[in-house]
C-alpha cells in the first residue's frame, strides 16, 4: 500500500516538495536551538512556556476532534462516514506526531525525555499525558492501517480490530482530558484552574478538528476525484457547529464567573487577552488584537457555517470553517498558555514574543504534520478510488 | 539507595502503568503528593489551609524579620550576594535569561493577596527576601514528571539537576515564582567577554543550560552542621530552623512574633515566614 | 525467480559492505596506544578494588550522586583497605586524589570514545601543569 504514496501528480509532488523545504529550515532552526538552548526562543523566566506547548496544547485538540468522525461511523453505524472515517484516525496520527514533536522541541534536556518512563511519577499529570498520547498515536496507527488494508484487498476489516476501534474513542476524551488537567490543577494559575478547562478544551477540540478536515476535503474535492459526499458533509456541519457553540458558552461562563466575582485573580488575565492589562504605568496588550479578532471570527463563523449548508454552497463552507479553525487556534493555541502566565505570580506583567527561529521551527513541525497527513491521505485516498474504479 | 531498592522502584513504576499498581496511583494521585514527601507542618495554613497533617520528620523553615532587613540597608543585597557567589548563580544581565535563588520583591508583588488599599507607607518600602518556600506540599513536586524535584528527608524541596529534563512544569506549578531555568549556557560569556558567573565557587557545581534550578536551602551546608548561607550573611534577621521540632528557636520566635506566609489559601504551606 | 538488475545492485552491496566496515579493516591488527591513567600519589587504595573501578567506577558514581542528592547521605566512606574518605563527592572526593582530569579521566574517556558530561556542572581541579 506504501507505494502509493510516491506516485502522484505534479500538484502533490510539488506540495510535498514545499513541505520538505519547510522541515528543512525547522531542522536547521532546531539545530541551533539545539546549541543553544532554548533561550533561542523567545521564553523567559515569567513566560516559561511559549508557542511550543502552545501549539502541542491546541494540536491535541485537533487529534481528539478525530473522534467526531470515527465514533458516528462505528458507533452509530452511520454509513454516510464511510468514506471520512479514515482520514479522521490518520488526521489523529499527524495531530499526536506534532504533539510529540513539540515537547520534544520544547525540552530543555531533549536526550534525557526518556526519563520519564525511566522514573515513572503517577502524580506528574505529564506521566499520564505521555502515556495517553502515545497509545491513542499506536491506537490510530493500528486502527487506520487495519481498515485501510482491508479495504486495499476489498474485504470488511477484521473482527479483532473493533475491540481497539472501541477503545481509541474514549481515549480521545482521555488525551485532552488529561491534556487540560496539565493547566487546571496548578494552584497558583488563576487564569487555568477551572474546573470548565477540559470540557471547553473538548468542545473547541470538536469544532477545531472537523473544521481542518472539512477544509481538507474540500480541497480534495477541487483536485481529486474523492468526495466525501453531500450527507457526510451537512452532518460534519452540524458537529462543527453545535461544538462551537458549546465552546463559546464556555467561554461565556469563565467571562461571567470572572467579572461578576470581581476577584482580580480571575478578571487579570482576562483583561489582558482582551483589553490590555496596566502595570507600573504601561499597558500591556499584545494579544488584543489576536483574541478579538479569534472571538469576532468564531461568532461570525457559526452562522456562515449554517447559511452555507443552506445555501448549498461550499466557498462559503471553507470560509467558515478556515474562520473557526484560525479562531479556536488563537484561543487555545496563543491565548490560552499564553495568558496563564500573564501576570506572574508577583502580579508584575512580561509579554512574551516569539523569535524568528521559534517560529520557523515552529512552521516546521506543522509541515513535518501535514506530510505526514498527506502521505496518509494519499495513500487513503488512492486505495478508496481505486476500490471504486 | 542502593541499586536493587532503585531497580525495584523502576519495576514497581512500570507496574503502574500496566495498572498493576494503579490503586497506589489513585491513592498517591488522591493524597495530591509524591510518595517521597515527608513533611506536614503543625501549623494549619492560613483562611484557606486544611488540617495540618502530624509532622512527620524534619521540615526547615525560615522566619524573615523585614523590618531588620528594611532599617539595615544592604543588608538583602549582602545575603543575595552570599548565595549566588557560593552557588554559582549566573548573572546574565537581563530580565529574560534571569536566574535567581534569592531576591528581594516589593511588599504588594511578595504578598498579592494582601490589600494594598490605604497602606501604610513604610510597608511600600520594606524590601521583603523572598526564595524558595519549601512548601510541605509542594505542587512543583506534584508537578514533576521524573521526579527530579522532590520533598527530601530534611523537608527540602531538592533539584536534581542530573535527571531534569527542561519541562519547566514546575515552573507553572510553583505559585511563589521561585524557579528558573537555564535558557542558555551559564558558563557562557557576553558580548565583551564577561563570563555570566564572575568567579566560580569550585566546591560547588555549576549547572549546565536546559534544567531548572532552585534555592536548596544549603544542604550541602547543612550537612556540616552550618546554617544556610543567607542566614548567616543575615546576622539574626533570619531564623533558620525545623519548624517540627518543638522546641527549637524558630518555634519560640514563631509562637511569639506575628507571621505572615506567602499565599497560605493556596494549601502549600510554605516554610517561609515573615515579621512585618 | 530471476533476479534484476544484479549488475548493480551486486557491486552496489560490495561497495556498501565495504565502506560500513572501513574502520574495522583500517584498524585491524592496531589496538592503538594504551592509555595510561596517572596514578594517584597521595592514596594506595581506592574506596573499591581497582578492577571494580575500572569497570564499573559509573555505577558507583550514580549510587554516590542518587545517595548525596536525594537521600542526603553524603556521610564518610571506607576504602577496601580501611582508608577513610570524606564525602561522597565528585570535586570534593574522587578529585582530591586523581587530581587531573586530563591525565586521569579523559585518558581513557578517549581511548573508549565516550564522552561523560561529568564536567558539564561538575568542576575540574586546576591543572597544575
Amino acid at each position: 500500500m506504501l507505494e502509493k504514496a510516491l506516485k502522484g501528480s505534479l500538484l502533490y509532488k510539488g506540495w510535498m516538495a514545499f513541505l520538505l523545504l519547510l522541515i528543512g529550515v525547522g531542522v536547521l532552526c532546531y539545530g541551533q536551538q539545539y546549541q543553544y538552548g532554548l533561550g533561542y526562543t523567545g521564553m523567559s523566566r515569567d513566560v516559561s512556556w511559549g508557542l511550543y506547548i502552545s501549539q502541542f496544547t491546541f494540536l491535541v485538540g485537533v487529534a481528539a476532534g478525530g473522534l467526531m468522525l470515527v465514533l458516528p461511523y462505528y458507533i452509530h453505524d452511520y454509513k454516510a462516514f464511510g468514506r471520512i472515517t479514515i482520514l479522521g484516525e490518520f488526521m489523529a496520527i499527524g495531530a499526536v506526531a506534532m504533539c510529540l514533536m513539540f515537547i520534544l522541541a520544547d525540552l530543555g534536556q531533549p536526550i534525557r525525555a526518556l526519563n520519564v518512563m525511566l522514573h515513572p511519577t503517577p502524580n506528574s499529570m505529564l506521566f499520564w499525558d505521555m502515556i495517553v498520547l502515545n497509545v491513542y498515536l499506536i491506537l490510530n496507527v493500528l486502527c487506520g492501517w487495519v481498515v485501510l488494508h482491508s479495504h486495499y484487498k476489498g474485504v470488511k476489516y477484521p473482527k479483532w480490530i473493533k475491540p481497539f476501534i472501541y477503545l481509541s474513542i474514549p481515549w480521545a476524551i482521555s488525551i485532552h482530558t488529561v491534556t487540560a488537567f496539565l493547566y487546571c490543577g496548578l494552584p497558583g494559575r488563576h487564569f487555568w484552574l477551572t474546573a470548565i478547562l477540559a470540557p471547553r478544551f473538548l468542545a473547541s477540540a470538536f469544532a477545531a478538528g472537523p473544521s481542518l478536515l472539512m477544509i481538507i476535503a474540500m480541497v480534495l474535492k477541487r483536485t481529486t476525484k474523492f468526495d466525501i459526499g453531500r450527507t457526510a458533509q451537512d452532518k460534519l456541519v452540524t458537529i462543527i457547529g453545535y461544538a462551537a457553540m458549546l465552546n463559546f458558552f464556555f467561554v461565556a461562563c469563565e467571562v461571567f464567573v470572572a467579572y461578576y466575582s470581581n476577584l482580580p485573580g480571575h478578571m487579570h488575565t482576562l483583561d489582558y487577552l482582551f483589553f490590555g492589562l496596566e502595570h507600573d504605568g504601561h499597558v500591556y496588550n499584545n494579544l488584543v488584537p489576536f483574541m478579538r479578532f479569534s472571538m469576532a471570527a468564531g461568532l461570525i463563523a457559526i452562522p456562515l457555517l449554517f447559511l452555507s449548508r443552506a445555501k448549498q454552497c461550499d466557498g462559503m463552507l471553507v470560509a467558515a470553517c478556515a474562520l473557526l479553525f484560525v479562531s479556536l487556534w488563537i484561543d487555545k493555541g496563543l491565548g490560552l498558555v499564553l495568558g496563564g502566565f500573564v501576570p506572574n505570580m508577583m502580579n508584575q506583567v512580561t509579554e512574551y514574543y516569539p523569535s524568528l527561529g521559534e517560529i520557523c521551527i515552529t512552521i516546521g513541525v506543522w509541515s513535518a504534520g501535514f506530510f505526514i497527513l498527506s502521505l496518509l491521505y494519499k495513500i487513503a485516498i488512492t486505495v478508496t478510488l481505486e476500490n471504486e474504479a | 539507595m542502593d541499586s536493587n531498592r532503585r531497580k525495584f522502584l523502576k519495576l514497581a513504576g512500570l507496574g503502574a502503568i500496566a495498572g498493576v499498581a494503579a490503586p497506589s496511583a489513585f491513592n498517591s494521585l488522591l493524597k495530591g503528593e509524591a510518595i517521597a514527601s515527608s513533611g506536614g507542618h503543625a501549623e494549619s495554613a492560613g483562611h484557606g489551609g486544611h488540617a495540618a497533617a502530624a509532622p512527620t520528620g524534619k521540615q526547615y523553615g525560615l522566619v524573615i524579620d523585614v523590618k531588620q532587613f528594611a532599617d539595615t540597608p544592604g543588608l538583602g543585597e549582602h545575603c543575595i550576594r552570599a548565595c549566588h557567589s557560593l552557588h554559582n548563580v549566573p548573572d546574565f544581565g537581563n530580565k529574560k535569561d534571569e536566574i535567581k535563588w534569592i531576591w528581594i520583591e516589593k511588599y504588594e508583588n511578595a504578598f498579592p493577596e494582601h490589600s494594598n488599599y490605604k497602606r501604610n507607607a513604610d510597608l511600600h518600602k520594606m524590601p521583603i527576601v523572598t526564595l524558595c518556600n519549601h512548601c510541605s506540599k509542594p505542587p512543583c513536586v506534584r508537578a514533576c514528571p521524573t521526579k527530579a524535584t522532590f520533598k527530601n528527608k530534611d523537608g527540602i524541596v531538592m533539584m536534581d539537576f542530573h535527571r531534569c529534563i527542561g519541562c519547566r512544569f514546575c515552573m507553572a506549578a510553583c505559585p511563589y515564582g521561585a524557579r528558573s531555568f537555564n535558557w542558555r549556557d551559564p558558563r557562557g560569556k557576553n558580548e565583551i567577554g564577561k563570563p555570566f558567573i564572575s568567579r566560580i565557587n569550585p566546591d560547588f557545581p555549576t549547572r549546565t543550560r536546559g534544567v531548572v534550578e532552585k534555592c536548596n536551602f544549603c544542604s550541602e551546608r547543612l550537612a556540616k552542621g552550618l546554617q544556610p548561607a543567607c542566614v548567616e550573611a543575615a546576622g539574626g534577621a533570619m531564623i533558620f530552623g525545623d519548624l517540627n521540632d518543638p522546641g527549637s528557636e524558630i518555634n519560640k520566635v514563631l509562637s511569639e512574633k506575628f507571621t505572615i506566609q506567602r499565599k497560605p489559601s493556596l494549601g502549600t504551606n510554605p516554610s517561609l515566614f515573615y515579621i512585618l | 525467480m530471476p533476479m534484476y538488475d544484479m549488475n548493480k545492485i551486486l557491486p552496489g552491496l560490495i561497495i556498501f559492505a565495504g565502506l560500513m566496515t572501513f574502520p574495522i579493516w583500517y584498524n585491524s591488527g592496531n589496538a592503538g596506544a594504551v592509555p595510561k591513567p596517572e596514578k594517584p600519589t597521595n592514596a594506595k587504595e581506592c574506596v573499591r578494588p581497582t578492577d571494580y573501578m575500572r569497570t564499573s567506577h559509573m555505577v558507583l558514581l550514580n549510587e554516590y550522586r542518587d545517595a548525596v542528592v536525594r537521600d542526603g547521605e553524603r556521610g564518610a566512606i571506607k576504602d577496601a583497605g580501611g582508608v577513610e574518605y570524606d564525602e561522597k563527592s565528585l570535586m570534593l572526593g574522587c578529585m582530591k586524589c586523581h587530581v587531573s582530569a586530563k591525565k586521569f579521566c579523559d585518558e581513557c574517556h578517549t581511548y573508549a570514545a565516550v564522552k561523560p558530561y561529568c564536567w558539564e556542572c561538575h568542576i575540574q581541579p586546576k591543572e597544575t601543569n
